[in-house]
């Protein structure tokens, strides 16, 4: 009765219908496809950890620090909410980029999937914005600077530098109004954006299935039901991932550290998030000057042309296959990778 | 036209030179002269050339003054006799004795410093004579300090400068080039030896270390032009500039009349003079080494008050240490408890207070203090027990939630074995 009052107005039964046809393909790769599905887990973990930290939160330079405060000390299971909120964050973020190494890998981008590739760079974006605008808003000592630090960097940028420096900070300097408008970035402006890319992301990849890497097109690959086969293997995932969540807030809360004071000198040896370590331990090994051009503008506009790079991957690795293209996008991979790599752990040792 | 044009071709070149010459001329007479110091400079006899080398950093040049505003004569002069004509008010090097006076010509001159530094005050001359510098001087000692002592001749700086002898962080080197010279103080009967204890003092690590210039140096004690070793009566004076609230204390306790009795100068009796050590809790008490037994015998009631000042504020820093222990071990294991430790402030507060009513010799002044700071440490112990507490409950919480959590994925894996067994038979 219900079913068919529902089915006459929104088609639910041909949602299911496709839901049940859904399938999986299985071979030696498919632990890849849980990282998408897991990043997905943990950014509904931070909209709803986030919609209770909203409860108390203040977003002003007077009381944010205090609010914090108050969530972690008096609030029952404040504590927990926020140390799941500041590590479901980090570990969404590390998801998304083995989600993002292993479509590179297994070249899971091509035709006809170009869309989702551009719609989930955006949404990589998105996240790493998230990730600086969230980190400001308990307004501690190390947000104050980190954001000091990245804003200025945004500033270098030839032309438009200033004004988004000025649009970001609110002001030449990074104030209360940095604070309210990063709030605003992130409690409004990029969850909407998410959700429209989130969606389209998702239908997309509905849209076409699974995509089997093209060095496994030849073989004869079994399939899984999504519906409850690969759903229940997602759960067993989302399931321990709450466990490692709450063992990472139990164990290791995510500290608060002191009030910002704009007048204070920045702490010694400040460092930026860690996904952003490499990018800033690149910064720091550029020299002054590089051809006549300002060394850390040259740097910046690299990552921006670098990143600009990533929304055109599956428009250049198009055509039919060919294992000279192939192995050249692996070792760009790779290379890639392996800088990162390095270049975050030269970050944390010195 | 073409005349014209040849008229205004010849004048041009002569009003520029005439404009020329007459810049000059302008340049030429705005340059003070000044024979004295183009002579001066010269002479191979140091004495001679170095006060008009020195002048060039003298204050005194900064405000347009010139050798002659002093010594008088003519500095427009073209020889050295018409120079120094006593005619002209040449006055020359002044007596040792006359010094005082000599700068006082001006320095002593409200209407006159007025035009210079309406600030400074013009009562220097006359506060020097009452300092023991200035009564010797009049007696005819020539040995003593003068104006340009502590101050120097020629290259005289304001006090401001970093680099005058009378900078807060130089005077007791300036204080010690006569007063740390025993030779030099023998003739007068005083010990040589004050420079050296002030620098091992609490004052000098403020002044030195932190270089605090609001700490004090010799003449913020002793005064400066008026310079003279406070008596007896008067030390409390001196200390009660700055610790106000101690000497204010002290003045109401019991050992104001008894040492007043016997002839003690008040803070110094306990404190010492040059070398103030920074103060300690082993000073007060009835244990060896404390200062009240030099005076107290064992049993009297000034020991048994000093006694229990002491034990009560032991107590305190006893509380704060344990509850600061335990706010720490919470705060390792990654409890947030910056505020139990910001609070933990006010007992720190209530232990500094108690420390100044000690002068009070009053037990009841300083329990009145103490109790509200053991209270206060008491709720940081207990804001540390809770965390810790909380810190286990929160373990405890975990190791529950993970063995459901372990549980429901394994009752997830066993519905995937069940499905696909079902599958694989349907198939």
């Amino acid at each position: 009765m219900i079913q068919e009052w529902l089915d006459e107005r929104l088609s639910v039964s041909a949602l299911s219908e496709m839901a049940r046809k859904k399938e999986v393909p299985v071979h030696r790769y498919s632990i890849w496809y849980y990282f998408g599905g897991m990043t997905l887990f943990l950014f509904v973990v931070q909209v709803v950890t986030g919609i209770l930290l909203l409860l108390y939160y203040r977003p002003s330079a007077e009381n944010a620090f205090e609010s914090v405060q108050f969530i972690v000390t008096e609030v029952q299971f404040g504590w927990l909410i926020r140390s799941i909120h500041s590590w479901s964050a980090n570990l969404m973020i590390a998801t998304l980029f083995i989600h993002l190494f292993s479509v590179f890998f297994l070249r899971a981008y091509r035709r006809p999937r170009e869309m989702t590739w551009v719609s989930g760079v955006v949404l990589l974006f998105i996240v790493i914005c998230f990730g600086f605008s969230g980190y400001l808003l308990p307004w501690n000592k190390l947000a104050y600077f980190a954001t000091k630090v990245g804003t200025e960097i945004a500033g270098v940028v030839p032309i438009v530098g200033h004004t988004v420096l000025r649009f970001l900070r609110g002001g030449d300097d990074v104030t209360g109004a940095t604070l309210t408008r990063f709030f605003g970035f992130h409690v409004a402006v990029l969850p909407a954006t998410a959700t429209v890319f989130l969606a389209v992301h998702v239908l997309l990849v509905q849209l076409h299935g699974m995509s089997v890497p093209p060095s496994l097109k030849d073989q004869n690959v079994s399939k899984m039901k999504f519906i409850p086969n690969f759903l229940l293997r997602d759960l067993i995932g989302w399931i321990l991932a709450i466990g490692v969540l709450a063992a990472l807030a139990a164990l290791f809360p995510w500290e608060l550290g002191e009030k910002a004071d704009p007048f204070a000198p920045a702490p010694a040896g400040i460092k930026p998030e860690w996904y952003f370590l490499f990018m800033f331990q690149t910064l720091k090994y550029l020299p002054a000057k590089i051809l006549g051009m300002d060394g850390e503008v040259l740097g910046i506009m690299t990552f921006n042309i670098v990143a600009l790079l990533l929304f055109i991957v599956p428009f250049v690795d198009s055509g039919p296959e060919n294992r000279k293209r192939r192995l050249i996008f692996n070792i760009i991979g790779v290379l890639a990778l392996l800088y990162i790599a390095v270049m975050t752990i030269i970050g944390y040792v010195t | 036209m073409d005349r014209e044009a040849h008229n205004t071709g010849f004048l041009a070149p002569v009003l520029v030179a005439a404009l020329m010459v007459l810049a000059l001329f302008t340049v030429a007479s705005a340059q003070k002269k000044s024979s004295c110091i183009e002579c001066h400079v010269k002479l191979n006899d140091p004495r001679l050339s170095n006060p008009a080398k020195l002048f060039d950093n003298d204050v005194h040049r900064g405000r347009g003054l010139s050798c002659n505003d002093c010594h008088g004569g003519d500095p427009n002069a073209d020889t050295s006799e018409a120079a120094k004509d006593p005619g002209k008010g040449y006055l020359g090097k002044p007596r040792t004795v006359d010094i005082p006076a000599y700068c006082g010509k001006c320095h002593s001159d409200a209407n006159l410093m007025k035009k210079f530094n309406p600030s400074l005050r013009v009562d220097q001359e006359s506060e020097y004579y009452t300092s023991v510098h200035g009564r010797l001087l009049k007696t005819g000692e020539q040995r003593v300090a003068t104006c340009i002592s502590c101050h120097t001749v020629h290259g005289i700086r304001a006090v401001s400068d970093p680099l005058s002898s009378v900078y807060p962080l130089n005077v007791a080197d300036t204080c010690a080039k006569c007063h740390g010279n025993a030779d030099y103080m023998r003739a007068f009967k005083i010990p040589s030896d004050q420079v050296t204890k002030f620098k091992t003092s609490v004052h000098a690590k403020a002044l030195y270390n932190k270089q605090d210039l609001s700490a004090p140096t010799c003449n913020d004690c002793h005064g400066n032009h008026g310079a003279a070793p406070p008596g007896i009566a008067s030390v409390a004076n001196v200390c009660g500039q700055c610790h106000a609230r101690q000497a204010d204390l002290f003045q109401t306790s019991p050992h104001k009349a008894a040492f007043d009795q016997k002839g003690l100068a008040e803070c110094i009796a306990c404190h010492s003079n040059h070398d103030i050590a920074t103060p300690s809790d082993q000073m007060i008490g009835s244990q060896q080494g404390a200062l009240c037994v030099n005076c107290h015998t064992n049993g009297d009631k000034g020991i048994t008050a000093a006694a229990h000042m002491r034990t009560r504020i032991d107590e305190l820093i006893a509380s704060i240490n344990k509850s600061s222990e335990i706010l720490s071990v919470a705060e390792r294991k990654g409890m947030e408890v910056s505020k139990p430790k910001f609070d933990l402030k006010g007992a720190t507060d209530a232990l500094t207070h108690a420390r100044v009513l000690i002068h009070s010799s009053s037990t009841s002044e300083v329990d009145k203090v103490i109790a509200p700071g053991l209270e206060v440490a008491g709720k940081g112990y207990q804001a540390g027990l809770d965390a810790l507490a909380e810190l286990s409950f929160r373990r405890k919480g975990l190791a529950v939630s993970l063995v459901f959590i372990l549980f429901l994925a394994l009752l997830v894996y066993l519905k995937i074995r069940q499905i696909e067994t079902r599958q694989r038979i349907a198939k």
